[in-house]
């Protein structure tokens, strides 16, 4: 009996391999992990997955931003071998801004970064929300790059920036030092640097920071003023 | 160069434009770059073939084949973006292979899967070009699916095991707080090579679970009584030599020996019901259970007094310790996994059990009307033919019940024919559970090895980049000090390279804090550029700019080659790298930044070097 047996299920077992499996891995499944896959739905699943966008032309792009086609290509070129479907999505952002900074945590950076690129809110970069961002920041006007440094702090964009938002934003700049600097971040040092920001910029110490007040301020500045003109030579 | 992580450079640098106003210093001015590019003109008409250069191999074909399909890359407008004015071509740094089956279905209509592919290769190809996989022609349909579901599936399950992994087996950092005695005692009885303690507790348990199954076992061996003990006097009842269990001859000895093992039982499962995380849901697991039935006995037998009545009752009990046995499972991965696989094939088993049942109530019944008639037969009622059709379905043959009529041996042989079949039916099912499991197991190991691999590699990339970063600021400062050109070989980085340093320097300004090395300093231990190095910057403390930087430079510089070193010695021993690690996963396909720099170690490491690359393959997805 046993010398049947064994042989039946040697045979059993080559024929199973092929075909078997996915049977059984739809009864088994619902055992191990309370999961039901059913065979159906899932076929579909995977067609619907696939989302792409396509850009604008490059005349297009060339108008809306001060870049030149060689620039726009290179550009393109970059953005969609990281991303085939033409579309960022805030995971794949951030573990592209996070290689730019070994030693620390940028994940909060790039969230905020995530939210100050996607203008229309949709939840993914298209290349064209990154070529216009980034038009703005390498070519643009001292003061259209103020008004986008401001529109980044002002986390959920009513204008102002409170104390909470610009500790938010100090905390994630320095989460990307990491933790072995000198001197060594104490817990308190965001906050002292977000004391100092207010005094400079808050003229009416209401609290909050609205536009005017902070392109007042940074106009009279010259470290800032000086320093806008540093990431222009990048591409 | 990493082209992939080039190209978002110019991001990571206008990004930096959000740190201006919050600057505590000023910032350093940029690093000189190479003549940036004019604009070029557009070609004026587009030629009737168009050639497509697939990294290195042409293909051309005519600009209508290519606009049949308009809303893909090659259709329409999207092409412009890798037209190459120079060359008149349009350059796309693919896969030249897979390329092919694209060209085919611009060409025929019909999109073929390649056997000898990875299917998520094709997939990244078929996405990149902007077709869709359902666009797949018949022939290769199922192929293609099966594969892709296999692929999703075991992804899915190695996903899981790794969490799972992760989360049990997760070192503490030094930002959560340290574990207490309850969860270190916790994590002892889970993992027991953790420490040598729980080493030694673990062989200990498991050396009392054989003691207390082997006397279990030995105390119903009947010892003969020697002769010279018999209490009876007449020399023929000595002869008898009654044998009674070892049990009862030396019964103090195995009671001394139950003790002890209950007893360690016993504080194992209150230490272990101690420490764990959820004291319900560990009361309720199986192997819980299985320890309390083991030492339950004992304390009933112990509390209840040797009554007569209570007697048969307290015998049944001695019968659970046999349960102990049990407990080996905690000591034994195959066990385990036998039991997950019964507990998975449930539904198989429960099937096998039905119809063995079916099987045999039919033939008991036919059986006993067959063999009714006979005088002195042994199938007196149709359940005590149940016992001659089990025997028969499972080909034993005791013989202690046979057929004697003719009708009764037809059926008898129907019956035994029939057994072999029903119950070779579900065995295989349960065999290939069994395997999968197994198998399963086996990768999680694997894959629990390469992990420790892959860390290595992290930590040897990001030491790297700090390091080259730290000595780039040095050679700055050197410069700004003494003024003198710097030797050669220290000015061999890239303008990527430059370019991130610069912005790396940026944000320690911003944030009016610097970059440390990672490893502990140790003065001792120094190679001989950074010697020279530091010993040119020794001389000039009384630089005006940087009072702080002089007392640090030479200790970091120091420590740097120690630490990358001792990184690499790991690397070897854990004996992983073969070769790049190939994932077919994911959009982000980083590589070391810094491969051109000679500090870093044999360039062999660092082409493998592989970044946190993400474990989840999903193509972006609109989520509005």
């Amino acid at each position: 009996m046993g010398g049947v047996m064994a042989t039946l299920s040697l045979e059993a077992r080559r024929r199973f391999s092929q075909r078997g499996r996915q049977i059984f891995f739809s009864d088994s499944r619902k055992g191990s992990d309370g999961r039901c896959r059913q065979t159906d739905s899932s076929d579909s699943d995977f067609e619907l997955e696939a989302v792409r966008h396509q850009p604008e032309g490059l005349d297009q792009l060339q108008a809306l931003t001060k870049f030149t086609k060689k620039e726009l290509q290179s550009l393109y070129r970059g953005f969609k071998n990281e991303c085939p479907s033409g579309l960022v999505n805030e995971e794949t952002f951030k573990l592209i801004y996070a290689q730019f900074f070994p030693q620390g945590d940028a994940t909060m950076y790039a969230h905020f970064l995530f939210n100050a690129f996607d203008m229309d809110q949709s939840g993914a970069i298209r290349f064209e929300d990154f070529v216009v961002g980034l038009s703005i920041l390498l070519r643009g006007t001292v003061h259209e790059k103020l008004n986008w440094a401001f529109n980044l702090y002002d986390i959920n964009k009513d204008g102002y920036i409170t104390k909470e938002e610009m500790l938010a934003i100090m905390k994630s700049i320095y989460d990307m030092m990491g933790r072995y600097t000198h001197p060594i971040l104490r817990e308190d040092a965001p906050i002292e640097h977000v004391e100092k920001f207010f005094q400079k910029m808050d003229r009416n110490r209401d609290g909050v920071v609205t536009i005017e007040e902070f392109l007042e301020t940074c106009q009279k500045d010259e470290n800032i003023m000086s320093s806008m003109q540093l990431f222009e030579n990048v591409i | 160069m990493a082209a992939g992580v080039a190209a978002w450079l110019p991001l990571a640098r206008a990004a930096a434009v959000g740190w201006l106003p919050l600057a505590q210093q000023p910032l350093p001015p940029p690093p000189p770059l190479p003549p940036g590019h004019g604009p070029n003109p557009r070609p004026t008409a587009g030629p009737e073939r168009l050639v497509l250069n697939v990294s290195g191999r042409r293909f051309e074909t005519w600009r209508a084949t290519l606009e049949r399909y308009p809303d893909t890359l090659l259709g329409g407008a999207e092409r412009d973006f890798f037209y190459d004015e120079e060359a008149g071509e349009i350059f796309l740094d693919r896969d030249p292979e897979v390329f092919r089956y694209v060209l085919n279905f611009y060409r025929t209509g019909h999109l073929h899967c390649p056997r000898h592919e990875c299917i998520q290769a094709y997939d990244e190809e078929l996405s990149f070009y902007g077709l869709a996989p359902e666009l797949v022609g018949d022939c290769c349909l199922e192929d293609y699916r099966d594969r892709k579901k296999e692929n999703l599936e075991r992804l899915a399950e190695d996903e899981e095991a790794e969490g799972l992994a992760e989360a049990a087996s997760q070192p503490p950092s030094a930002a959560s707080p340290p574990p207490s005695a309850r969860q270190r005692l916790w994590r002892a009885f889970e993992n027991p090579h953790a420490s040598t303690t729980a080493l030694v507790f673990y062989y200990v348990t498991g050396f009392f679970i054989a003691v207390s199954v082997v006397a279990n076992v030995v105390e119903t061996i009947p010892c003969r009584v020697s002769s010279g003990f018999s209490s009876s006097s007449s020399f023929s009842s000595a002869a008898v030599a009654q044998a009674v269990p070892c049990g009862d001859r030396y019964p103090l000895a195995f009671f001394c020996m139950d003790t002890a093992c209950v007893l360690i039982f016993t504080g194992e499962y209150l230490l272990r019901l101690f420490a764990a995380p959820s004291r319900c849901r560990f009361a309720r697991s199986v192997m819980s259970v299985i320890d309390v039935v083991a030492i339950l006995p004992y304390y009933i037998s112990l509390a209840v007094p040797d009554n007569e009545d209570l007697s048969g009752a307290f015998v049944t009990l001695r019968v659970f310790r046999v349960f102990r046995i049990f407990k080996f499972s905690r000591h034994s991965q195959g066990l385990r996994i036998l039991g997950y696989t019964l507990q998975s094939c449930a539904s198989e088993l429960g099937f096998l059990l039905f119809s063995l049942t079916m099987a045999i109530v039919i033939f008991a019944t036919v059986m006993f009307y067959a063999e009714k008639s006979t005088p002195g037969t042994n199938f007196t009622s149709i359940p005590a033919a149940f016992w001659y059709t089990i025997v028969t379905m499972t080909t034993l043959g005791y013989g202690d019940m046979v057929p004697s009529t003719i009708a009764g041996k037809i059926f008898g042989s129907i019956c035994s024919l029939s057994g072999v079949l029903v119950i070779a039916l579900p065995v295989p099912v349960i065999v290939s559970n069994f395997s999968r499991i197994y198998h399963q197991n086996q990768r999680a190991d694997k894959r629990r090895a390469q992990q420790k691999v892959r860390l290595a590699r992290i930590r040897l990339a990001k030491s790297g980049t700090t390091k080259a970063f730290l000595q780039y600021k040095h050679s700055n400062d050197l410069e700004e000090l003494d003024g003198h050109p710097q030797a050669p070989g220290l000015r061999t980085c890239s303008a990527f390279e430059l370019q991130h340093h610069h912005l790396l320097h940026c944000l320690e300004k911003t944030t009016n804090h610097e970059f440390a090395a990672e490893r502990g300093v140790s003065p001792g231990a120094r190679s001989g550029r950074s010697l020279s190095l530091s010993s040119s910057g020794a001389p000039s403390p009384g630089g005006s700019c940087c009072p702080r930087r002089p007392r640090h430079r030479p200790l970091r510089l120091g420590s740097t080659p120690s630490g990358s070193r001792a990184i690499a010695q790991e690397l070897s021993t854990l004996q992983g790298l073969k070769g790049p690690a190939h994932r077919c996963l994911g959009s982000v396909r980083p590589r070391c930044l810094y491969s051109t720099q000679s500090r870093c170690l044999s360039s062999a490491f660092l082409d493998a070097t592989v970044l946190s690359s993400p474990d989840t393959w999903d193509p972006p997805v609109l989520d509005t």
